[in-house]
């Protein structure tokens, strides 16, 4: 049976290449020091989505993020790997949504698409790690969800049965379609890029993206080849302003530190008998040890 | 499905601090008894009662336990069909209460079902939540736009950005306040036997709609370890280099009475198993002696572990990020540290 699945992408920065410089003095994240990735997470989505096609002929995959039109690149990654459509929704009164802001675009952008059979994403993305637009959506569209995926048992006609891992152990649950699904690191490893999807999906390029390079006059070519990445903004998904942007987000940042390592004031013992003897010694006479 | 419409709660500053009860077959675990231990602090400095809410299908013998931690109200919901979490009937159970009862605060563990029912909690009412806070305070704020003071709330205190950030995260005009609290972050309080709750009995109507999810199978496994409750602490990392490796470790940890632990790399790398794994990703620990070997002190190590009373660091990398969180430092091979100090172990004892 043919399937139409939405992954939720998300594009991040890169988390675990934060360096000096990645920090204002003021304490805040300089976003542009940092690469941009695909979030790890959203990659294994895709991957089980992929797995989901591959058994499944007709099914459909649409890639959808919601960003700024540098985000586009996330969805190229998606079409490398064999997803078959490309949703930016992208719109300036959607900055500074929180995570039920935007589970509420996201899911007015889902519900645009129709008939969906599937929502899947990522745990967590690495930059906030908080898991809520996964369960948000589903909640907004009013469809059960499974977190925590670990492996797709089974998944015949409109019933799909999942096995989720749950922190000390794991259960197998089953649930109709629709369904949200979110999924772990651990489900699977996800597939390199195709190298032919790759030379031509490369030329993919929103009208935003067009505009910034000043060739604003190639989207119709790119139309015409498929490789015109769609641009929906809050209007084309009627999505109503009062529950987007900062406005539609209950939670407000009050502050942010920088972790700051104590300084360094640790004492030198000598990796001799004696050296370790006498830090023994010193733990014993103040009780950390015995 | 037909979709309730919840009415969103007003800021009211009567309302109580709640701690979701969380219960796996009729067992508490350590969970709600850390929340009502910060709640009781968050309550008392509000001038509010500080209430549990526990459902499932026979769960009353929990009640006294909620109260014996500091509940001193309990909102009690009894129903067969709410014997297994599942998302919908649990999120039914507190979006009811919550527009019956208005409370300012309500707090979940950071658990698989904490994480999985807060935000669509949250999404129901419209109101903000924060994932995984690892403190939570009560103060003021003024708005820096408007000067408007927002007295008294709740600060959501959370590690962001791959734990390079620590972020403040306060909502003032969607309540209630809702937050997961990270596991084993926030200190078990004192048990008091005498103490007594007001038991407030209510029921809530599950519908077969409410189930859409079938639950076929459940196991879970006992950890293997509590590291959480453990005194001593020798952790390896990446640089002890094997498993075999991993054989110092445990002989250090045993020789001090202590447990075995890991950095996400050395579990990454299959040198020890999940379970003794310290860091953002693993367990908070706070022990009285914590000792690193071959760990470089990556952030997401190091948030998992700073608040140990005393830190040995043994690294070959005498610059390695780890001697800034160490008490004392040892530059050298573990292979040849470990076996001496297990001999000036021997020797004292």
């Amino acid at each position: 049976m043919a399937y139409n699945i939405v992954v939720l992408a998300k594009q991040v920065p890169d988390t675990k290449a934060v360096t000096g410089k990645a920090m204002n003095d003021d304490g805040t994240v300089n976003r542009s020091a940092l690469p941009a990735i695909f979030n790890p997470e959203d990659l294994n989505a895709l991957e089980l989505a992929l797995q989901i096609k591959d058994d499944n002929p007709g099914t459909k995959i649409t890639m959808m993020t919601m960003g700024l039109p540098s985000a586009c690149e996330v969805l190229r990654q998606g079409m490398y790997r064999g997803a078959d459509r490309m949703i930016l929704v992208t719109d300036r009164r959607a900055a500074a949504s929180d995570t039920l802001a935007t589970s509420y675009i996201l899911s007015c952008a889902v519900k645009k698409l129709g008939k969906v059979d599937m929502v899947i994403c990522g745990r967590q993305a690495i930059d906030g790690d908080t898991a809520q637009v996964g369960p948000q959506c589903a909640e907004k569209l009013d469809i059960p969800q499974i977190t925590y995926v670990q492996e797709l048992l089974d998944l015949k006609d409109q019933t799909i049965t999942i096995k989720r891992s749950v922190g000390a152990g794991w259960e197998k649950v089953q649930c109709q379609l629709p369904v949200v699904l979110t999924v772990l690191d651990t489900a699977n490893i996800p597939r390199p890029v195709a190298a032919r999807k790759m030379m031509k999906f490369k030329k993919a390029h929103s009208a935003m993206e067009l505009a910034k390079a000043d060739k604003a006059d190639l989207a119709d070519a790119l139309k015409a080849k498929g490789l015109l990445i769609e641009e929906w903004n809050l209007d084309h998904i009627e999505a109503d302003l009062q529950w987007c942007g900062r406005d539609g987000s209950p939670t407000k940042v009050n502050r942010i530190q920088s972790v700051v390592l104590a300084a360094s004031g640790h004492k030198k013992i000598e990796p001799t008998e004696q050296g370790l003897r006498d830090m023994i010694h010193e733990l014993i006479e103040d009780h950390t040890i015995g | 499905m037909k979709k309730r419409k919840y009415k969103m709660i007003e800021v009211n500053r009567q309302g109580e601090v709640w701690v979701f009860a969380e219960q796996y077959e009729g067992s508490l675990g350590e969970v709600p008894l850390e929340l009502l231990g910060r709640g009781r602090l968050l309550a008392d400095k509000l001038g509010v009662k500080l209430s549990a809410v526990l459902a499932g299908n026979k769960v009353d013998t929990l009640v006294d336990e909620l109260a014996a931690f500091g509940a001193e109200k309990i909102y009690h919901v009894e129903n067969t069909d709410l014997a297994h979490y599942q998302t919908i009937s649990y999120t039914k159970v507190l979006c009811q209460l919550i527009e019956k009862h208005k409370p300012q605060i309500v707090l979940f563990g950071a658990t698989a079902i904490g994480r999985d029912l807060a935000p669509r909690i949250a999404s129901k009412m419209r109101c903000g939540l924060t994932a995984d806070c690892t403190d939570l305070q009560i103060e003021d704020f003024t708005e820096p736009r408007t000067k408007e003071v927002h007295s008294n709330l709740l600060q959501q205190i959370r590690p962001a950005f791959g734990g390079n950030i620590i972020a403040t995260i306060i909502n003032y005009d969607r309540w209630p306040q809702m937050a997961t609290v990270r596991e084993g972050v926030m200190p078990m309080p004192e048990r008091n036997e005498n103490a007594k709750a007001e038991v407030v009995k209510e029921t809530v109507s599950i519908s077969p709609e409410d189930l859409a999810i079938k639950i076929l199978e459940q196991h879970r496994e006992a950890k293997k370890v509590n590291l959480k409750a453990s005194r001593i602490i020798v952790a390896g990392g990446a640089g002890v280099g094997s498993k075999e490796g991993f054989k110092h470790i445990w002989d250090l940890a045993n020789a001090l009475g202590g447990v075995p632990a890991a950095s996400r790399a050395a579990v990454d790398l299959g040198f020890i198993d999940h379970d003794y794994q310290v860091g953002q990703t693993g367990t908070t620990v706070r022990p009285a002696l914590y000792i690193a070997v071959g760990i470089s002190g990556a952030i997401q190590h190091t948030a998992g572990m700073s608040d140990s009373a005393k830190v040995v660091a043994i690294n070959c990398d005498p610059d390695a990020p780890i001697f800034g969180v160490a008490n004392f430092g040892i530059v050298g091979d573990y292979t040849q540290v470990i076996p001496k100090l297990i001999k000036a172990i021997r020797e004292k004892a």
